[in-house]
């Protein structure tokens, strides 16, 4: 068991390592340099200016010398400092977005586990009936609608024309004044739209997911036992097939864990949230490489480790699998 | 949005326009009416919404407008621009210029304070002169200030600068945020990088509005400085949204979330005129401080013969630019500079839409449809060339398609080819591998336009990326730098406007007008050559219509 949790520790470095490389070598073959969006056509600065600077963020340097250097900071768990006039550390930089991100995605992915799960089984157990169709057609919808439209449009429905919800941000105006349970329906009124927009378009793809599972397990013989047995249907569908036809959805609940910090763009962008989506376009598009190569690396770091839960579980789960590793 | 204090001289009119965001409005109950007005009274918050974050607090390194608009606020400069745009003191009480034009002594206000209480004396002037100069400092605003030759404090409330030449831009470079040398000079002088002191995130100026908060990507929160040494604003508080969506900015706007947002022309012209919004809200439209214009690289052999430049310039309908895209919400341009300045003049050569007189200059060029496939040839090449402009202003690449359209139609075969930002500048601008461009240029507040025009600045860095050179303009603008002489300048850059018309070493297409939305309920405003902020101090909302009252 030391053995096997030993190499894949070292397996993991190693992917890690190469994927910082190749983020690395991808980011600066980006046209364009942090210079360039600070003073390129801004007023007036000498050439041999700009070259100072350029000496001073260290990117005069061959690349590959720059990537030892950044990694040799990685290595003290030091990020670095963004390029940005605001020079903050790239991690107080992410640390400040990860909780609104993280609890947005968080109640997202409640919102569609809770959601898809029953509306998968309830299609698969009630086949070819108008529930079934009309779940088909729902999830193809949602499917196809953009959700920067859909969030414009209930944004114009709740927020302009009836007044009910605010329109973006995270916080009224007045919230410091609020007492705690007003700030905190406040806070809940405005996370209201986003939660369903980041929910809608995950929403179809999972109940479709559960759906075809379910179809699978149904046909399975130990099933036709359960009912051959005379188990009522409720007992069958609910505790014998439900449960095996689960596992698929469990992991990949597993690989979402490196999408739980990374916000989507679309709506943190439409509902003015700052989260971690906003923070990686606008550095890419700063070329602030210090906070994309951080963002990279975090995301990197919790993509294998999602990975290798899933693995642990799996052979937590089905004991075949286990076997297998231990034998080659 | 705020008043127009230290302009750089030159901002790429691509970022200006990518800042500039929509707004409109239903309100669910109507605000009073507008009719209603009453005293000045102190109080209430204006709300306003930026598409883009600040980037910092020290806006002398920074460059985005969002930056310099809430530094604008924090900070003062020794001299700012009034409702007509000339020049008056801020922190300065005054200043005499010496005879041979190389000195300049300010006298500074006596009795400011630092928002800290600490007092402001020149040797707070000196320090900012110092750091903008100063390689290390990651700005983009030193040039000015390394024309400079040596400066003094004389005493504490006076500061002299001496210059080698006389250096007309001069003046307006002192608009400068001045910063405290007292939190400051000390971690500067120990080689600390100053964007990681408290000052770029809790600043003290001495301007109209003390710093409160800055929630990153949601919010900075500015309060009236009670002490202001021009008197205190009537605003209580300036909150700034930062809402990165031009479209939710809009709806923010109509709910009445939002107190002032910029529009688009569509906006402008077909979403804001129904009665609530109008009840609610007060438009304004006036010219913005920047132009359009379609470039050419002029060490292009085609290009270089002023006769193809001239034809080009006949066969664009500016005005079908104007009513197309714009919705009729600019100005042809005629020139560099924006139409109302002291050093305008529109009489110059124009080149009005006349498609067969382009023909006509084209095939003096050599330039003739030989193989009658409806595109001209010379030496047996097809006239084709690319138009490049950056990804995300939609004008641009409108107005792009409309000249794609008319060079067609006089044999011109032209491809579109837009680009993402950073790019754009890096790979084609920087490395002058263009043949046009179509781009803009953000005006400031004097006329020289050195960097832009002359032969000695094609260099890659430098801003002269059309590779023009032409001795006369060379000279005129040379020349418009040496003197403070008002009447001098202005002979100068009438001139320099009549041989750049000549030259059109670009085609000048339109300035835009820049449209704003405010709050009706706000009152006070004089909209000004300056714009609309340069009072921004004076801005009030009436007892009876203040609508935050905490």
């Amino acid at each position: 068991m030391i053995a096997y949790v030993t190499r894949l520790a070292l397996v993991s470095s190693l992917q890690m390592l190469a994927i910082t490389v190749l983020a690395f070598a991808v980011i600066h073959l980006a046209p364009g340099e942090p210079i360039v969006l600070q003073q390129e056509l801004q007023a007036t600065q000498s050439p041999q200016q700009k070259q100072t600077l350029r000496e001073l963020y260290g990117l005069d340097k061959p690349l590959h010398v720059q990537y030892w250097t950044w990694l040799n900071r990685l290595v003290r768990v030091d990020l670095g400092r963004s390029f940005s006039p605001d020079g903050l550390p790239v991690w107080e930089k992410i640390r400040e977005r990860i909780p609104v991100t993280l609890s947005l995605n968080l109640a997202e992915v409640c919102l569609i586990y809770l959601t898809a799960v029953p509306l998968g089984v309830f299609a698969a157990v009630r086949r070819h009936t108008l529930f079934d169709r009309l779940t088909t057609v729902f999830v193809f919808i949602g499917f196809a609608t953009p959700d920067f439209w859909l969030a414009l449009l209930l944004m114009i429905l709740f927020g302009v024309q009836l007044g009910w919800l605010p329109i973006s941000g995270l916080r009224s105006l007045n919230w410091e004044y609020l007492a705690p349970a007003a700030q905190l329906w406040d806070l809940a009124s405005h996370l209201i739209l986003p939660i369903f927009i980041g929910a809608f378009g995950g929403l179809a793809g999972l109940s479709r997911f559960m759906r075809g599972s379910m179809l699978e397990v149904i046909r399975q013989d130990y099933i036709r036992t359960a009912q051959a047995k005379g188990l009522p249907e409720r007992v069958v569908v609910y505790k014998h097939a439900l449960r095996n036809a689960l596992l698929p959805i469990v992991t990949i609940l597993g690989l979402s864990l490196p999408g739980l910090i990374g916000g989507s763009v679309i709506v943190e962008s439409v509902f003015a949230i700052p989260g971690m989506g906003q923070l990686a376009v606008q550095s890419v598009f700063a070329r602030d490489y210090p906070v994309v190569m951080g963002l990279l690396t975090i995301g990197a770091g919790l993509t294998l480790l999602g990975n290798r839960l899933a693995d642990v579980c799996y052979g937590i789960v089905d004991p075949r699998i286990r076997v297998t590793r231990r034998s080659d | 949005m705020a008043p127009a204090r230290f302009f750089p001289r030159w901002l790429p009119a691509g970022l200006l326009a990518a800042a500039l965001a929509g707004c409109g409005g239903e309100a669910p109950s109507a605000e009073a009416p507008r009719t209603v007005t009453g005293p000045p009274a102190h109080g209430d918050t204006i709300v306003e919404a930026s598409i883009g974050d600040i980037s910092g607090l020290i806006p002398n390194i920074t460059s985005d407008g969002a930056s310099h608009s809430v530094g604008n606020l924090i900070y003062d400069g020794l001299v700012r621009a009034d409702r007509d745009l000339s020049l008056t003191g801020e922190l300065a009480e005054s200043w005499e210029i010496s005879k041979d034009e190389r000195t300049i002594t300010f006298h500074l206000k006596s009795g400011v304070r630092w928002h800290d209480g600490a007092p402001f004396t020149a040797r707070d002037v000196e320090f900012t002169y110092r750091y903008m100069r100063d390689p290390k400092t990651p700005t983009a605003y030193a040039e000015d200030f390394l024309q400079v030759a040596s400066t003094e404090v004389v005493d504490p409330s006076t500061f002299r600068v001496r210059y080698e030449k006389p250096y007309a831009p001069a003046l307006l470079s002192w608009a400068l945020w001045v910063l405290p040398a007292h939190l400051l000079e000390e971690p500067w002088r120990r080689g600390v990088d100053l964007r990681t002191t408290p000052q770029n995130r809790h600043p003290i100026g001495t301007g109209p509005f003390r710093f409160q908060e800055w929630k990153a990507q949601e919010k900075v929160v500015l309060l009236a400085s009670p002490d202001y040494h021009r008197g205190r604003p009537y605003l209580d508080r300036v909150l700034l949204r930062i809402i990165p969506d031009s479209a939710t900015i809009f709806l923010e706007l109509k709910a009445r979330n939002v107190d002032m947002a910029g529009l688009t022309p569509l906006q402008f012209r077909r979403q804001t005129d129904y009665p609530a919004f109008t009840r609610s809200f007060e438009k304004y439209r006036y010219l913005s401080n920047s132009y359009a214009y379609l470039g050419f690289n002029l060490k292009d052999p085609r290009f270089a013969d002023r006769r193809v430049r001239r034809a080009l310039a006949h066969a664009i309908d500016r005005r079908e630019i104007i009513e197309g895209v714009l919705l009729g919400l600019a100005q042809e341009a005629v020139g560099p500079y924006k139409p109302g300045t002291w050093w305008y003049t529109d009489e110059v050569q124009t080149f009005p839409y006349d498609p067969d007189r382009a023909k006509e200059l084209l095939g003096e060029a050599g330039w003739r449809d030989r193989d009658g496939d409806g595109v001209l040839e010379r030496d047996g090449k097809p006239f084709r060339f690319t138009i490049r402009t950056n990804q995300g202003n939609s004008v641009r690449i409108q107005t792009a398609e409309i000249i794609q359209r008319r060079l067609k139609a006089i044999g011109i075969d032209v491809n579109i080819h837009v680009v993402e930002w950073a790019a754009f500048i890096n790979t084609f601008i920087r490395k002058r591998d263009f043949e046009a461009i179509i781009l803009g240029w953000g005006l400031g507040l004097d006329p020289d336009q050195y960097e832009i025009w002359h032969s000695s600045k094609t260099g890659p860095d430098q801003l002269n990326h059309i590779s023009y050179g032409n001795p006369e303009v060379d000279q005129l603008l040379e020349n418009g730098r040496r003197t403070f002489n008002q009447e001098r300048r202005k002979a100068i850059y009438r001139e320099f406007q009549r041989v750049l018309a000549e030259d059109q070493p670009v085609v000048f297409l339109y300035v835009p007008d820049a449209l704003t939305a405010v709050s009706s309920r706000i009152q006070g405003i004089e909209p000004a050559p300056a714009g609309l902020a340069w009072n921004f101090i004076r801005w009030y909302v009436p007892r009876e219509l203040q609508r935050y009252t905490r």
